[in-house]
């Protein structure tokens, strides 16, 4: 008896004898937009903002304070590398299990990259980040974009991003539409998601 | 209603008691009119959406033409990031996998990501056989899993039901699966989908076991994505120790910039959205984040078969994404059940003979007539699959497969048309009997065909013999 592999192969390769692959590639259309387009910005805090998250714009000063008054009360975790200062919060070293994570109201990331075209935010889960279960699990997610973060669309994302880190691509906050069709923020992820546009990082220093 | 697609009826029949029900009718009119129309929106605003389709469909159609080097690449490169990658010829194979994965972790329960794979190999009943409870956790899975009820629709599976058989769902049923329904449950899908998040969480906290599928896998890379909506599919794959993702050869795409027509294709096409709130990637094992036993079950199960058609094979590129069940008009009124299969609508109509092969069942040879050829699901496809041409050259495999048996009444119609209409005067001498063969139909005629419509008058002379009588109209026609 063959082994699964083989015999799977030897029946693809019998099911295509005699098909060539058409060497023509048709490749995906896509506009081509300036980096660091004002516009791409306002485009990216509409859309998201169209999911019913919350997005804020606000200067590098204004920045922490913005962020202490989104944070809920209780708990709040933050990624080992997050280049804010929030008061009292937990920095996350890893260790804490998925049950004491369900005991935090708050998590504040920064993020990868921001998609305009569709309003979605890119974790790649580096220091700044953090690990998966951190955004997840509490109930309310504040991200921090750069407007230099912000890209046009798909595409642009795609090419930015390294397929060797895990990535998470947030478009609102979790929601379903399976009763009735009825949108209904939850099941799962965090059901507030805020997120804060600031300019980019060198501009603070 | 039992939970197997196992022994249905064949289409028609199913679809006749499906017809009848007023209830189902007004909640998928209402269902696929709605995803209809935002669907049309959000593809609106894309000015080359047809140079998009005929990426995506290239993506795909590249990847299963060069299957063999891209399954080996992916395996490759999965097994480099740290994956174990097995190989399933069919769902038992598949299943055992699963089983024998969870054992070793001496696990008695496993937590799904909402996936079509998983329900075509019947993995939760497999699972169940070997005492390891598999929960489904996405909204609508969970309320078909809690109802022993069937899935009805790719996307929202549980669409046939409403938000008060729903709530008697989880008063019933949530009990005996965990944490129990609040008895101040109302009908409010957010306060049903509150219910759901608190009877889901403590099963996410505890698992050690994830069970998922993939919607694409990057042979370059050894990436697997999933797309979802809930955050669901992010806790099941993120919070266990252990990750098997159960995912059909078709799922594979060549190079990571290949995710980029189809993460722009899918959302738009299925949700109507411009992009689904959660979208995981995941590269094999990431040090210190997520599962850190990681598996990959590549299956066949019948897509080899399909791979061999040459017509037919255009149905692996599917992304499930769902387009083609809102806009037919057969599904529209007939829901998902009548299909007898996971994979219900237009492309369940070709995928199941394709996978099944024809033949054998008269259920499956049922289902590539199961439409009115109208082309709406080619239009919306968003991998540009020409489902009426697979469609008709199904009916041809079918008509094929059952060659040389006892004649179908149609058959016998057909083959006596040809012999009267092969001479004209076999055709005036039939003419002539048309009165007193319809008063003989109308006695003793199928009752199928005219229980719902009227056979109409014989007329009182024949073309011909007008034609006769008059010289073509020339003479007096009184």
């Amino acid at each position: 008896m063959t082994d699964a592999r083989s015999e799977i192969l030897a029946r693809v390769r019998e099911a295509l004898a005699g098909s060539t692959v058409d060497p023509v590639e048709t490749s995906a259309p896509r506009e081509v937009h300036p980096v660091a387009n004002p516009e791409l910005v306002d485009l990216f805090a509409e859309r998201v903002a169209d999911y019913r998250a919350v997005v804020e714009r606000c200067s590098a000063e204004d920045l922490e304070d913005r962020i202490a008054a989104a944070l809920p009360t209780g708990q709040v975790i933050v990624p080992p590398g997050l280049s804010i200062r929030i008061p009292d919060a937990i920095v996350d070293d890893g260790t804490l299990t998925a049950a004491r994570l369900d005991l935090i109201a708050a998590v504040v990331t920064e993020a990868r990259v921001g998609i305009a075209e569709t309003g979605t935010i890119v974790l790649d889960h580096t220091p700044d980040q953090g690990r998966r279960a951190i955004s997840l699990v509490p109930d309310t997610h504040i991200c921090v974009v750069r407007e230099d973060q912000v890209v046009a669309d798909v595409p642009d994302a795609i090419a930015l991003l390294d397929p060797s880190r895990p990535q998470t691509w947030i478009s609102g906050p979790s929601a379903t539409s399976d009763i009735e069709l009825d949108r209904v923020e939850g099941v799962h992820g965090p059901r507030t998601l805020h997120v804060l546009i600031t300019p980019p990082r060198d501009v603070i220093s | 209603m039992t939970g197997t697609f196992v022994g249905m009826p064949v289409f028609p029949e199913a679809a006749r008691e499906a017809l009848a029900d007023s209830q189902l009718r007004h909640n998928l009119a209402h269902a696929t009119s709605t995803i209809r129309a935002k669907r049309a929106k959000v593809v609106a605003e894309v000015p080359d959406w047809e140079e998009l389709r005929l990426a995506g469909a290239a993506v795909k159609e590249r990847a299963l033409l060069d299957l063999e080097t891209q399954l080996v690449r992916l395996e490759e490169t999965l097994t480099a990031n740290g994956a174990t990658v097995h190989w399933a010829r069919d769902a038992a194979e598949a299943n055992a996998i699963v089983a024998g994965i969870a054992k070793a972790h001496a696990a008695t329960e496993v937590v799904k990501v909402k996936s079509m794979v998983t329900q075509e190999i019947g993995l939760n009943e497999a699972l169940a056989e070997e005492g390891i409870a598999a929960w489904e956790t996405d909204l609508a899975e969970l309320i078909v899993q809690l109802g022993d009820d069937l899935p009805s629709h790719i996307l929202v599976p549980a669409i046939h039901r409403n938000r008060a058989e729903i709530r008697d769902i989880f008063r019933s049923k949530m009990g005996a699966a965990g944490r129990p329904a609040p008895d101040d449950l109302t009908d409010e899908p957010a306060v049903l989908a509150a219910a759901a998040r608190e009877h889901l969480r403590e099963k996410f906290l505890r698992a050690k076991v994830g069970v998922s599928g993939a919607n694409f896998a990057v042979a370059e890379t050894g990436t697997l994505v999933v797309v979802e909506s809930e955050g669901n599919g992010r806790m099941c794959l993120t919070l266990p120790d252990v990750l098997v993702s159960v995912v059909g050869i078709e799922k594979v795409v060549a190079r990571w910039e290949d995710l980029d027509p189809m993460l722009r294709l899918l959302p738009r096409s299925s949700t109507g959205e411009r992009m689904n709130p959660y979208t995981s990637m995941w590269s094999g094992i990431a040090p210190g984040d997520g599962p850190q036993e990681v598996h990959v079950v590549l299956l066949d199960n019948g897509r080899t078969r399909a791979l061999a058609d040459e017509v037919g094979r255009q149905a692996l590129r599917c992304i499930r994404c769902s387009a083609c069940l809102n806009v037919c008009p057969v599904y529209e009124r007939t829901g998902g059940h009548a299909y007898g299969s996971v994979y219900p609508g237009p492309i369940g109509a070709i995928l199941n003979p394709l996978l099944k092969g024809v033949g054998h069942d008269d259920q499956i040879d049922s289902l590539p007539y199961a439409s009115s050829l109208c082309g709406a699901c080619f239009e919306v496809c968003p991998v540009r699959i020409d489902i009426p041409s697979v469609l008709v050259d199904q009916r041809a495999q079918v008509v094929d497969a059952h060659r040389g048996g006892v004649p179908k009444p149609e058959a016998m119609a057909m083959k006596g048309a040809a012999y009267v209409l092969k001479r004209s005067r076999r055709l005036s001498a039939l003419e002539r009997l048309t009165g007193l063969g319809m008063r003989f139909a109308r006695r003793f005629g199928p009752t199928a065909w005219t229980g719902a419509r009227d056979l109409p008058d014989a007329p009182g002379e024949s073309f011909r013999d007008w034609w006769q009588r008059t010289d073509g109209g020339r003479k007096d026609d009184a």
